[in-house]
C-alpha cells in the first residue's frame, strides 16, 4: 500500500490510552459471548465422540436415543455434504474439515466426533448421546512424531502426500518445506565451534477459557443463521455452506463476544453440526463444547522433534545454519511446518542457511493454529543453540545476536529482502535495560531470546457512516480479540478531527459488510485499521466537498483540521470554518448521506521481531521452575493504543511460560488423551507468575498509514527459548526438551550427576 | 425425573426456581434464571469464571448444586454494580485493562471483591494466590493484580 504522508505527523488520539468500549459490558455480565445467546423454542445439541486413537466405523446404531423423549433429530456423516472430495495435502481443506467436524470411515484420534443429537434440554441431549451405540474395528494407532515417521507406523490415509515430499518416506509425511541459500557445508567448514543438538516440544492448547459455542438456525428452504465464538464469520459461513451443500450468501452469521481465541478459533468444530441438526429438526440448536471435549477435539499446536546445527566463530559471527523440524499436526494435513522452518533463522544475517519442515500425521486431533503458529518451536530450538554456542566461547547473548542480526536490505532466511525492521532496536533496548544487568541470586539464570513473526494483511472491507450529530460508526469485520474496536476508533477520531468517544465500532456480521479474512496473523490492527483510515480519508474527503459547495469554491481549496473543513490558499480566511456536525446536520439536503468504505487486500504488513529477558530460578531438590523476573521488548512499528499493546506482549509472555514449564497433552499406550481438564493440563495461574515488564519499540511498518505492525503474535515466539536458557544456567544442564516439567529437570539433573 | 423447587436471594432479590436435581447453581442461573455473567469455563472447578458467592462464601457455581441454594444467598457479577455506579473494582478493571476478551472477568471481580471484603490490605502475593484459582489465559495477570491492589489502596484511603 502507498504511503499516506500522514506517518510522520504529531498524533492527537493515536498513542492515547481511552477506555475500551466494551469494557462496561464486560465488568457488568452483559457482554454477549458464545454461550450466551437464546433462540425462541432452542435445542441443545451433543456430540458422541471415538473413545478410540484410531478406529474403523463398523456401524452406529442411533434407534435408541430417537426413541428418547424430548430427542428431536440426531445426525451422523450422512447428513453432511457428499460433494467434498479428499485431495492431497491442503488442497483437501475443505474435506478435512467436514472430516474433523464429523468422522467418517474412520474414527482418527480419541474425542473425534462421530454423530450428534438435539433435544428439549441439555441434560437429555447428553442422556441421548449415551444412549448412540457404535461398533468400532480398533485399527493400530500412532501419536508420536517420529514414530509416525518410522517405516512400521500405521498409515493414518493413503493419498494425502503432496508433491513437496520426497520419494521413498512414510505416506503420514504429507507435506515438505525446504529452502536456503549459500553453501551450508562450507559455512561449517569456517566457523570455530560447530554445535548440533536435538529438541523436541510438546503439543499445547490455546487454552481460550470460552468453550466453543453456537447457536444455529437452517430450515429446508436453505437459509440459516449463526451466531457462534469465532475469530472469523465470513470463514464460518464459507466452510459451514460447503459442508452442508448451502449457498454461502443464504447463510448469515454474527461473531460474538469472544471469550479467547489465540488461533484456536479460526476454523469450524459445532457449527455445521449445529447447522445439521437444526435443518433436521427445524428449530435453533445451541451446541456448547464441554471442556474435556474442548481439549480433546480441538486444536492443539503441533508437537515438534526438531534438529538444528549452527557454526560460529570466536568473535561470534555465526557462519552457517542449518535446521530439520518435523511438525505432527493430527489426523490432517496442516501442520505449519513451512512457518516453523521460515521463521527459525529470520532473525539472522546468514550468507549459509538450509531448512527443512515436515508435516506429519498422527492419531491425534487436527492441529489449529496457535498464536504465530509455528515459531515459537523454532526459535526454541535455534535459540537454544545460539545460547549454547555464546556459552561454549564465552560471548555475550545480546552482544552475538547484535552481531549477526537482520536488519534493513537483509536478504531473509526464508527469501526475500527486508524492508525497515526492528530487530536491533529490541536488542539496544535489552541490553540497555536495568533487567539484563541486575544481579541474579544463588540457584537463578538468566536467559535471552529473539523472536520473529511475519504479520499479514489479508482481504479486508470495512464501512464507516456519518451520523447527522457529527457522530460516527464503523463497521469491521474482524472479530475483536484483543481491543481492536478500541485501536480502530482511535485510527478514525485521528483522520476524521472528533473525539475518540464520538465514534462506536461494531463487529458487522456477514449480511451487513463485504468479505472479511479471519481475525489471524495479527492483521487486525494493521488491515482493518488501514481500511478504516482510507474509509475515513474518504468521509473527510466527501465533508470538504460539501463545504466547498456551501461556500462556492473549489473543493481542492478546502482542508480538514481538528474536525473542521477550512477554506485554504486563495481564500484562506474568508469563510469561518465548519465543524464537522455542521456538515453532517445537513447532509440530506446537500448530497445524501455522508459514508466511507474501503476493499482491499493489503500487502504491507511489515514483519515484527521481539527479544525477551528471563530470569528463572531451579529447585534442584524438587525440579520446580519459577519464573522470577521477565522483560518483554517488542517492536510494535507504531502503538496505536500502547497499554493494550503491553497486554499482548504480557499475555504472548504468560503463554510462553505455560509452554515452556507446563502445559502439554499427554497421550497413554492407548491413544488417548490423558490429561483433558485445567487441573491435569496446568496453564499458568496468578500465584506461578511475576509481573511482566514491557518495552515497546517503535520502528514504523512502511506499509501502514501511521506504521503499525502487528502485535499479538510475536510475543510468544521469544519466550520458549528465553526461559530454556534461563533454566539451563540454572540448572547448569542444557534443558532439550518442553515442558521443562519437574520430572524433566530432575531427570537431567541426574543424568548429569551421572 | 421430577424437578426440585428452591427458593433463593440472587442479588438481593427473592428467586423461586424448579431444578433438575443433576443441574448445578451454575446451570440455573444461565438456563434457567438468564443470568449469563457467571460463566462455564471447565465445569469442574478448574477454571473460577463461574465464582459466585453462597451465603458470602466465594464458590464456583459449577460445583454447587442448584437444590443446595435453597434457603441461600446468591451473589453475582449482575449484583457488584450499585444502580449506575460501577464498583470501583469494575472501573479500575475498565481503566487498568485488567481484561482483554473479558470472559473470566465476572469470575475474577466477584473473587476479587470478596478478597477485599475479607482483606482490604492484602499483599501482592496474597492477591495472587487468592486469585489462583480464577484461570485468564490474555493478561498474564499483571493489570489484573496491579487494578486489585489499587482498588484496595482507594477503598482504605476512602474509608
Amino acid at each position: 500500500m502507498a504511503l499516506d504522508g500522514t506517518k510522520d505527523t504529531a498524533f492527537k488520539y493515536v498513542g492515547t490510552t481511552p477506555e475500551r468500549p466494551d469494557g462496561f459490558d464486560k465488568v457488568t455480565g452483559r457482554a454477549r459471548f458464545g454461550a450466551d445467546m437464546i433462540a425462541p423454542g432452542m435445542l441443545f445439541g451433543s456430540i458422541v465422540r471415538s473413545p478410540h486413537a484410531h478406529a474403523r466405523i463398523v456401524k452406529i446404531d442411533t434407534s435408541k436415543a430417537e426413541a428418547l423423549d424430548g430427542v428431536k433429530a440426531v445426525v451422523t456423516r450422512a447428513d453432511f455434504s457428499s460433494a467434498l472430495e479428499c485431495k492431497p495435502g491442503m488442497d483437501g481443506e475443505i474435506w478435512n474439515t467436514l472430516e474433523n467436524v464429523m468422522a467418517g470411515e474412520k474414527a482418527l484420534y480419541d474425542g473425534h466426533a462421530i454423530a450428534a443429537v438435539a433435544a428439549t434440554s441439555n441434560l437429555i441431549a447428553r442422556d441421548a448421546a449415551k444412549l448412540i451405540e457404535v461398533e468400532y474395528e480398533i485399527l493400530p494407532h500412532v501419536t508420536d512424531v517420529d514414530l509416525a515417521m518410522a517405516d512400521d507406523a500405521p498409515v493414518i490415509r493413503e493419498g494425502v502426500t503432496d508433491y513437496s515430499v520426497p520419494k521413498g518416506m512414510h505416506p503420514n509425511v504429507v507435506r515438505c518445506h525446504d529452502q536456503g541459500h549459500g553453501d551450508v557445508e562450507a559455512g561449517f567448514a569456517e566457523a570455530d565451534l560447530v554445535i548440533e543438538d536435538h529438541f523436541t516440544t510438546e503439543a499445547t492448547h490455546q487454552g481460550y477459557i470460552e468453550p466453543n459455542a453456537c447457536v444455529a438456525t437452517l430450515g429446508a428452504d436453505g437459509k440459516g443463521e449463526v451466531w457462534c465464538s469465532t475469530q472469523g464469520h465470513w470463514n464460518v459461513q464459507k466452510v459451514c455452506a460447503a459442508l452442508l451443500d448451502l449457498e454461502t450468501s443464504q447463510l448469515r452469521v454474527t461473531a460474538s463476544e469472544i471469550g479467547g481465541g489465540f488461533g484456536g478459533k479460526t476454523t469450524v468444530f459445532v457449527e455445521p453440526v449445529a447447522l445439521a441438526l437444526s435443518r433436521k429438526a427445524n428449530k435453533p440448536v445451541k451446541m456448547v463444547m464441554t471442556r474435556a471435549e474442548v481439549f480433546r477435539a480441538t486444536g492443539p499446536t503441533a508437537s515438534t522433534s526438531m534438529d538444528v546445527k549452527i557454526g560460529m566463530k570466536k568473535d561470534g559471527t555465526i557462519t552457517a545454519a542449518k535446521g530439520v523440524f518435523r511438525l505432527q499436526g493430527g489426523a490432517f494435513p496442516g501442520a505449519p511446518c513451512e512457518f516453523t522452518a521460515m521463521c527459525a533463522f529470520a532473525p539472522y544475517n546468514l550468507a549459509n542457511v538450509h531448512q527443512t519442515g515436515y508435516d506429519v500425521m498422527s492419531n491425534r486431533p487436527k492441529q489449529a493454529a496457535y498464536r504465530a503458529p509455528g515459531s515459537p518451536m523454532a526459535a526454541f530450538a535455534v535459540e537454544s543453540v545460539i545460547d549454547e554456542l555464546c556459552n561454549q566461547l564465552g560471548l555475550d547473548p545480546i552482544d552475538v545476536r547484535l552481531k549477526n542480526a537482520s536488519h534493513e536490505g537483509t536478504r531473509a532466511s526464508y527469501g526475500p529482502k527486508f524492508e525497515r525492521i526492528g530487530l536491533v532496536e529490541t536488542l539496544e533496548e535489552a541490553k540497555a535495560h536495568p533487567h539484563y544487568s541486575a544481579p541474579l541470586a544463588e540457584g537463578q539464570g538468566r536467559g535471552v531470546s529473539c523472536g520473529f513473526w511475519f504479520n499479514h494483511g489479508g482481504e479486508t472491507s470495512v464501512s464507516m457512516a456519518m451520523s447527522e450529530d457529527g457522530s460516527a460508526q464503523i463497521m469491521v469485520g474482524t472479530p475483536d480479540i484483543g481491543g481492536s474496536r478500541a485501536s480502530m476508533a482511535l485510527m478514525a477520531a485521528e483522520v476524521l478531527g472528533i473525539p475518540y468517544d464520538t465514534i462506536r465500532c461494531t463487529i458487522a456480521d456477514t449480511a451487513s459488510l463485504g468479505y472479511n479474512e479471519i481475525s489471524h496473523g495479527s492483521r487486525v490492527t494493521y488491515a482493518s485499521g488501514l481500511a478504516v483510515i482510507k474509509s475515513a480519508n474518504a468521509i473527510v474527503k466527501e465533508l470538504c466537498r460539501r463545504a466547498a459547495a456551501k461556500w462556492d469554491i473549489d473543493a481542492d481549496a478546502v482542508i480538514w483540521e481538528d474536525g473542521y473543513a477550512k477554506p485554504s490558499g486563495p481564500n484562506a480566511g474568508d469563510f469561518e470554518p465548519l465543524h464537522i456536525a455542521e456538515i453532517t446536520a445537513t447532509m440530506g439536503a446537500t448530497g445524501g448521506p455522508i459514508n466511507g468504505h474501503f476493499e482491499a487486500t493489503p500487502e504491507g504488513a511489515g514483519v515484527s521481531f521481539a527479544t525477551h529477558i528471563v530470569d528463572a530460578e531451579v529447585d534442584k531438590e524438587t525440579g520446580a521452575t519459577k519464573v522470577v523476573r521477565y522483560t518483554v521488548v517488542q517492536d510494535a512499528g507504531k502503538a496505536i493504543h500502547p497499554t493494550y499493546v503491553e497486554g499482548q506482549y504480557q499475555g504472548g509472555a504468560a503463554q510462553g511460560i505455560g509452554w515452556a514449564l507446563n502445559e502439554e497433552y499427554i497421550y497413554g499406550e492407548d491413544g488417548r488423551l490423558q490429561n483433558a481438564g485445567f487441573l491435569d493440563y496446568r496453564i499458568p495461574v496468578a500465584s506461578d507468575l511475576p509481573m511482566i515488564d514491557t518495552v515497546i519499540v517503535e520502528v514504523p511498518n512502511p506499509g501502514h498509514p501511521f506504521g503499525v505492525r502487528g502485535v499479538g503474535e510475536t510475543s510468544i515466539c521469544p519466550p520458549l527459548a528465553a526461559i530454556a536458557n534461563a533454566v539451563s544456567a540454572a540448572a547448569g544442564v542444557r534443558m532439550r526438551n518442553l515442558p521443562m516439567s519437574p520430572p524433566r529437570i530432575l531427570a537431567a539433573l541426574d543424568a548429569k550427576s551421572g | 425425573m421430577s424437578k426440585i423447587h428452591v427458593t433463593t436471594k440472587i442479588n438481593g432479590d427473592t428467586v423461586e426456581f424448579l431444578c433438575d436435581p443433576r443441574e448445578t447453581v451454575l446451570d440455573v442461573l444461565r438456563d434457567r434464571l438468564g443470568l449469563t455473567g457467571a460463566k462455564e469455563g471447565c465445569g469442574t472447578g478448574d477454571c473460577g469464571a463461574c465464582s459466585v458467592t453462597l451465603d458470602g462464601r466465594l464458590v464456583c457455581s459449577c460445583l454447587v448444586l442448584g437444590a443446595e441454594a435453597d434457603g441461600k444467598e446468591i451473589g453475582t457479577v449482575e449484583g457488584i454494580a450499585q444502580g449506575e455506579d460501577l464498583h470501583p473494582l469494575q472501573e479500575k478493571f475498565i481503566e487498568y485493562a485488567a481484561l482483554q476478551c473479558g470472559i473470566c472477568t465476572p469470575g475474577i471481580l466477584v473473587a476479587a471483591k470478596s478478597l477485599l471484603e475479607k482483606n482490604p490490605d492484602p499483599t501482592e502475593e496474597q492477591v495472587r494466590y487468592w486469585l489462583a484459582g480464577n484461570l485468564c489465559r490474555c493478561t498474564g495477570y499483571d493489570k489484573i493484580i496491579r487494578a486489585v491492589m489499587d482498588t484496595a489502596a482507594d477503598l482504605r484511603e476512602a474509608s
